[in-house]
């Protein structure tokens, strides 16, 4: 858990973005801390996956921007920032072939190798203890997200952004997908934006969480104060 | 039996130019049978393209008579209208229009430009023309099907394409493998084309070669040039059209424009 005092990681400012006439994401700024797991709520449609993609620059704001650190992400070429803030999305998409080929993908774009015993290592902490030559085509769902995360946990990224890792996923591999979750915070004090539908997940893992609203920010604080009012 | 009816040339052409069309429309009424519509894409296909190549027919007439230099602006004009029909299978692909046109243009342009300048396309309009308007129209073809893949690929892939840019890929390489098999799709009629060449189909222009007297052998082999040709500019088209249009599906900030909302 993170107080008030543990240092601003990412900052958003006046964010938003519009598409046609209907703004989904909606001038919001909002602090995200080191080490914390920070929970993005709202409805479907409210525009949290939205808000996420901005800031990894998947999308382009149409107003305001994200600070990493001190630094405008637009200063940043877009490899170097999602490589620094890196993603987990819904489904995993994972490149065909075996685990260790998509574990690698990452440091590969940069020009770097990643040697076995890093892969070996990765796939512990997620894990999947020997599983660097598995075809991803033979995994459970539960599996794949934990691939999925693994892979994104390659590149070293300083932030990661979750997009309903779990709400592809059945009941047992879910409750896996948190646990992993919460021991990456808290023994490799990852920094976590987790974007959920699920209140009572937000409620078990995030140290604080953001509401939105038609592409608002309603309310942020604590799972207490934000989802008991 | 028509040939009996009609005395004239050009009534006698429309009545084969009417049986052909009502043939066509046949099969736009078999498909429609099974729920799918051709009725007014194949209606406005045919009135155009009776209505096109009699107006070229008549220009011919009139060019024959103009200087040599003049089939450059025809050429021209057909590769205008070339990328415009070609675009139109990529539909929301952003840059589309302007990516054929470039395309046709460089692909069979070239292609025509050298084989003109190497002796093996005569400069007269007779020849430069037809042959000219060949290497276009299968240029435009491979065009529209190249544009047409490369999209139903990005489009069917868009969480994959962004996945590899969230782990910080380049944008052409994660969509390195979808313009591949874009590429190679859109080459396989000017392929198979160049493989049944003689076997399935003795093209057109062999014909007209031997009804006009020519040697057998020379118009067996000039057909295989023309055909070869075609696969060249295809070749080209299609691949410049692939790599162009990466400008106009990535924005500078290395995001996928080209989603299934677009």
């Amino acid at each position: 858990m993170n107080g008030d005092a543990a240092p601003v990681v990412l900052r958003t400012e006046h964010l938003g973005r519009r598409v046609g006439d209907v703004w989904i994401v909606n001038d919001i700024s909002l602090d995200v801390r080191h080490c914390e797991l920070l929970g993005v709520v709202g409805a479907s449609g409210s525009g949290k996956s939205s808000f996420l993609r901005l800031l990894n620059r998947l999308d382009e704001p149409t107003s305001g921007t994200v600070y990493l650190g001190d630094q405008d992400y637009r200063q940043i070429p877009p490899p170097t920032l999602r490589q620094r803030v890196g993603m987990v999305t819904q489904r995993p998409f994972l490149f065909p072939g075996d685990i260790a080929s998509n574990l690698r993908f990452g440091p590969t774009q940069r020009g770097e190798t990643l040697p076995d015993s890093e892969i070996a290592s990765l796939l512990e902490r997620v894990g999947l203890p020997g599983f660097a030559a598995r075809n991803v085509a033979n995994l459970s769902g539960g599996e794949q997200q934990r691939v999925s995360l693994a892979r994104s946990l390659a590149n070293r990224p300083e932030i990661l952004l979750l997009d309903e890792p779990t709400s592809a996923l059945d009941e047992q591999a879910k409750v896996g997908i948190e646990e992993l979750i919460r021991k990456l915070v808290s023994e490799h004090c990852l920094t976590f934006v987790l974007v959920s539908h699920d209140r009572d997940q937000a409620r078990r893992l995030c140290d604080r969480v953001a509401f939105i609203e038609a592409g608002k920010l309603i309310r942020v604080g604590t799972p207490e104060e934000v989802l008991s009012a | 039996m028509l040939k009996s009816l009609f005395h004239s040339q050009v009534a006698l052409g429309l009545a084969q130019a009417a049986i052909a069309a009502l043939l066509a429309l046949l099969v736009v009424f078999l498909a429609r049978r099974r729920n799918i519509h051709l009725e007014s894409d194949a209606a406005i296909a045919l009135v155009r393209g009776i209505v096109q190549i009699v107006i070229m027919g008549s220009l011919l007439v009139l060019l024959l008579k103009a200087p040599r230099w003049s089939s450059v602006f025809l050429l021209a004009g057909m590769i205008i209208a070339a990328g415009s029909i070609s675009a139109k299978r990529a539909k929301n692909v952003p840059g589309a229009q302007k990516v054929s046109t470039y395309s046709i243009a460089a692909g069979a342009g070239l292609v025509t430009a050298v084989m003109t300048w190497a002796g093996v396309i005569d400069t007269a309009i007779t020849s430069l023309i037809p042959v000219g308007s060949m290497i276009i129209a299968n240029a435009m073809n491979t065009n529209g099907l190249a544009l047409n893949r490369f999209r139903s690929e990005v489009l069917a892939h868009s969480g994959e394409i962004e996945t590899a840019l969230a782990l910080g890929a380049a944008p052409e390489k994660t969509i390195a493998s979808y313009t591949e098999a874009s590429i190679h799709s859109s080459l396989i009629p000017a392929i198979d084309n160049l493989r049944s060449l003689g076997i399935v189909w003795i093209p057109g222009l062999m014909t007209g070669m031997l009804i006009s007297g020519a040697d057998p052998l020379y118009s067996a082999i000039y057909q295989f040039v023309v055909i070869a040709m075609i696969l060249a500019s295809s070749g080209l088209t299609s691949l410049l059209s692939t790599t162009m249009i990466r400008a106009y599906v990535f924005s500078p900030a290395e995001q996928l424009l080209l989603k299934e909302s677009a």
